[in-house]
C-alpha cells in the first residue's frame, strides 16, 4: 500500500495483477479509469468495491485483454497485457458482467464451445472437465436443457462453471453471487473459499459490502475512476475509528467523565453513551468512570464495518453512481 | 523464471476444434436452418411452377424468367442452372449476408465473444474461423439449392441427354459434372460478399444492425450495377460477373468473365477481410 514506486521494478514479481498508471480514456473524452495503481497479492481473495460507473468493469476489461488502456501498464501473472493474452488467459477463469450463453444450446453445449476455444484444452479431456464443472455448481441436473430456460441463477452459475472449466491460477469473478438467492449465494462463497484455499487468487468485484467482508482478504476501493485505498480488509476497516459503547443508567454522569477523560464526539441516547475510541488504555477508561460511581452495564468498541470505511473514504453513500 | 512459464501445451489441432465448434454452433442456429429451408424451397417453387403451366403441351417461359428456365421440361437437369439463376442475384447473397453480418456482432451482442476472447481464442484465429465457416455455409446453400433442384427436377420431369447453349449435346454424367462445377463457381461467387459481410460485422456490437447493413448492400449494389452512368465502376461491383456461371454451359467453354469472376471475388476478400482484421484486433470490446 506504500508509496516506494522508486524501489519498485515495473515488471512486478510481488502480484498476481499489478497495474502502474493504468488509465483508459474512452473515444468521447470521458476518463473511464485515471492512474491505476493495484497489487494484488498471490493467494489472496481480493474484494473490488465501487458504485456503479466506478471504473471497476473498464478495468477488469483491460485486465482481461478486451480493453486496450489508454496509457500505463497492467500485469497478469507477471506478463504484460493485453500483449500475453495468448499465455496468461489459460490460466485465468473469468466472469465478465454476467454471465453470456447461447440460448439455442445446453448447458452442457455451452461449456463444450467456450472449452474449444481454449487452445490449451484437451479435447481428449473435454467431456470430463465440462461436467466436473457443472458439477462443481451443482448444474448436473440441468445440463441437456436449454440455456436460454435457464433462470437468472441457473445462468450465473453456468458462467462460473466456464471459469472452473480447468485449474485456473488466478479467477476473475465480476459480481459472481448476482441473482442468486441465499442459498445459492452461499454456496458460490462456499466454492470461493475453497477454491482460494487450493491456492487460487480470486479477484473479486462486488457491490456487497458484506459479502467482500465475509470472503475476502483484501480489497481496493474505487470511485470516479480513481482507487482511493487498498489493503487488507482488517485494516481497512480498522482505518475507521470504532467508537467507545458504555451502556450505563447514569449516562449523563458517564458523559461528564468520559468528557475529562478527552473522548471527542460524545453523545448520549438514551442508556447507551457512545465517543470517538481514545488512543489511552481502555482499562483505564472503565476504572475512571467505575471510581467516579458511574455503573456501568456494558463497555466496549464497536469494530467499524466495512461500510463505516467506505463512507468515511468516499464520504457518500455506496450505491451512489459516480 | 517460475511464473508464467508453466504455459499449458497448444494442441495442434486447436485451431480445427475451434472452427468444428464454429460450424456446430452455426448451423444448429434456428436462424440458419429457416435460410436453408427458404433456398431449398425456390427450387420447387420453380419447379412445380413450370410443371404447371407446361402442363398443357406449351413450352415454359416464352422467352422469360431466369436463364435455362425454357429447357426444363425437356431435362431436368436444367432445374439446377435455373434455381442457381434465380436464387444467386438476391435470395444466397442475403442468406450469406445474414450469417456473415451475424458472426462477430451478434457475438458481441450476446456477450458470447467476450468469453470467447478470454477463453482464449486469439482474435485472429476467431476472425479466421468467422470466415472459414461463413465460407462453409456458402457452399452448403449453395449445394441445398443444387440438391432441392436436382431432386425437384427428377422426381417432376424426364432426365437425359442435355443440348448446351453452343448447341452441341453432352451425356447426362457430363452435365451432372458442368452442374457440380456451376454449383461450385456459384458458391466461390458469393465469397465477396461473406467478406464484406464479415467487414461489417466488426463494425458494430448489434447483430441485426450488421445484418441489415449487409442486406441493404446487396440490394443497392445491383440497382447501381443497371445505371449506364456508373459504367465505370460496374466491374468493381462484386454482382457484375455473378450470372456468367452460364458460360460453363457453353462448348467450348468461355472463361473470361468466369476468371474476372473469381479475381473480383478474391480482390473483396482480400480488402475486406484485412480491413476486417485491422478493425477486429484493434477493437475494444466492451459489449
Amino acid at each position: 500500500m506504500g508509496e516506494a514506486s522508486a524501489t519498485e521494478p515495473d515488471g512486478a514479481d510481488d502480484g498476481v495483477i499489478v497495474t502502474r498508471a493504468l488509465s483508459k480514456r474512452y473515444r468521447g473524452g470521458q476518463l473511464a479509469v485515471d492512474g491505476l495503481r493495484l497489487t494484488v497479492p498471490a493467494g489472496s481473495v481480493f474484494g473490488f468495491l465501487g458504485p456503479n460507473g466506478s471504473g471497476k468493469t473498464t478495468t477488469i476489461r483491460m485486465l482481461m485483454g478486451l480493453i486496450e488502456p489508454t496509457s500505463g501498464t497492467a500485469h497478469v501473472l507477471g506478463r504484460p497485457m493485453p500483449r500475453s493474452a495468448r499465455a496468461v488467459l489459460p490460466h485465468v477463469g473469468a466472469l465478465i458482467e454476467g454471465p453470456a450463453l447461447y440460448g439455442f444450446l445446453s448447458g452442457r453445449d455451452n461449456l463444450l464451445r467456450y472449452d474449444a476455444a481454449d487452445p490449451t484444452a484437451d479435447p481428449r479431456t473435454r467431456r470430463t472437465r465440462v461436467a466436473a464443472a457443472l458439477d462443481r455448481v451443482g448444474l448436473t441436473a440441468a445440463a441437456g436443457k436449454k440455456a436460454k430456460a435457464y433462470s437468472l441463477g441457473m445462468k450465473q452459475r453456468l458462467g462460473l462453471a466456464a471459469a472452473l472449466l480447468q485449474p485456473r491460477r488466478l479467477l476473475v469473478l465480476d459480481e459472481p453471487t448476482n441473482g442468486l438467492d441465499p442459498q445459492g449465494m452461499r454456496e458460490i462463497r462456499t466454492l470461493i473459499r475453497e477454491l482460494a484455499s487450493d491456492g487460487t487468487t480470486v479477484f473479486l468485484s462486488s457491490h456487497l459490502l458484506d459479502e467482500i467482508e465475509q470472503v475476502c482478504t483484501h480489497a481496493a476501493v474505487m470511485t470516479r475512476g480513481r482507487l482511493i485505498t487498498q489493503g487488507p480488509v482488517a485494516d481497512l476497516s480498522a482505518g475507521a475509528r470504532g467508537r467507545l459503547v458504555v451502556t450505563t443508567p447514569d449516562p449523563a454522569d458517564a458523559a461528564r467523565v468520559l468528557k475529562e477523560l478527552g473522548v471527542a464526539d460524545v453523545v448520549v441516547a438514551d442508556d447507551r453513551v457512545t465517543g470517538e475510541a481514545p488512543e489511552r488504555d481502555l482499562a483505564e477508561v472503565n476504572a475512571a468512570l467505575v471510581t467516579a460511581g458511574v455503573r456501568v452495564r456494558g463497555f466496549g468498541v464497536e469494530r467499524a464495518s466495512l461500510e463505516d470505511a467506505f463512507v468515511a473514504l468516499t464520504g457518500e453513500g455506496f450505491d451512489v453512481a459516480g | 523464471m517460475s511464473r508464467a512459464e508453466a504455459v499449458r501445451k497448444v494442441s495442434p489441432l486447436w485451431t480445427f476444434g475451434l472452427f468444428r465448434s464454429e460450424l456446430l454452433t452455426t448451423f444448429r442456429r434456428w436462424r440458419t436452418l429457416a435460410l436453408l429451408g427458404v433456398l431449398a424451397a425456390v427450387p420447387v417453387l420453380v419447379g412445380v411452377a413450370v410443371r404447371i403451366e407446361t402442363g398443357d403441351g406449351s413450352s415454359a417461359g416464352g422467352g422469360g424468367g431466369p436463364a435455362f428456365i425454357s429447357q426444363v421440361t425437356n431435362n431436368g437437369l436444367f432445374l439446377v442452372f435455373t434455381a442457381l439463376a434465380a436464387t444467386l442475384p438476391f435470395f444466397l447473397p442475403m442468406a450469406v449476408g445474414v450469417v456473415a453480418g451475424d458472426a462477430l456482432a451478434g457475438e458481441a451482442s450476446a456477450g458470447t465473444l467476450r468469453y470467447l476472447l478470454v477463453a482464449p481464442a486469439g482474435r485472429s484465429r476467431l476472425l479466421l474461423t468467422k470466415y472459414a465457416t461463413v465460407m462453409a455455409f456458402c457452399l452448403v446453400a449453395t449445394l441445398v439449392v443444387a440438391l432441392s433442384a436436382l431432386t425437384v427436377g427428377a422426381v417432376l420431369f424426364p432426365l437425359g441427354d442435355l443440348t448446351t447453349i453452343s448447341g452441341t449435346r453432352i451425356s447426362f454424367t457430363e452435365g451432372l459434372a458442368r452442374a457440380l462445377l456451376i454449383a461450385l463457381v456459384v458458391a466461390v461467387s458469393l465469397i465477396g460478399v461473406a467478406a464484406l459481410g464479415l467487414f461489417v460485422s466488426t463494425l458494430t456490437s448489434s447483430g441485426i444492425a450488421a445484418m441489415a447493413t449487409t442486406v441493404g448492400l446487396l440490394i443497392t449494389v445491383p440497382i447501381l450495377d443497371q445505371i449506364p452512368q456508373l459504367h465505370a465502376l460496374h466491374p468493381y461491383l462484386f454482382s457484375h460477373y455473378w450470372l456468367s456461371f452460364a458460360d460453363l454451359m457453353r462448348e467450348p467453354v468461355h472463361w473470361d468473365d468466369l476468371t474476372k469472376n473469381l479475381g473480383l471475388q478474391a480482390v473483396y476478400a482480400a480488402v475486406f477481410g484485412s480491413a476486417a482484421w485491422a478493425r477486429f484486433t484493434a477493437k475494444d470490446i466492451t459489449a
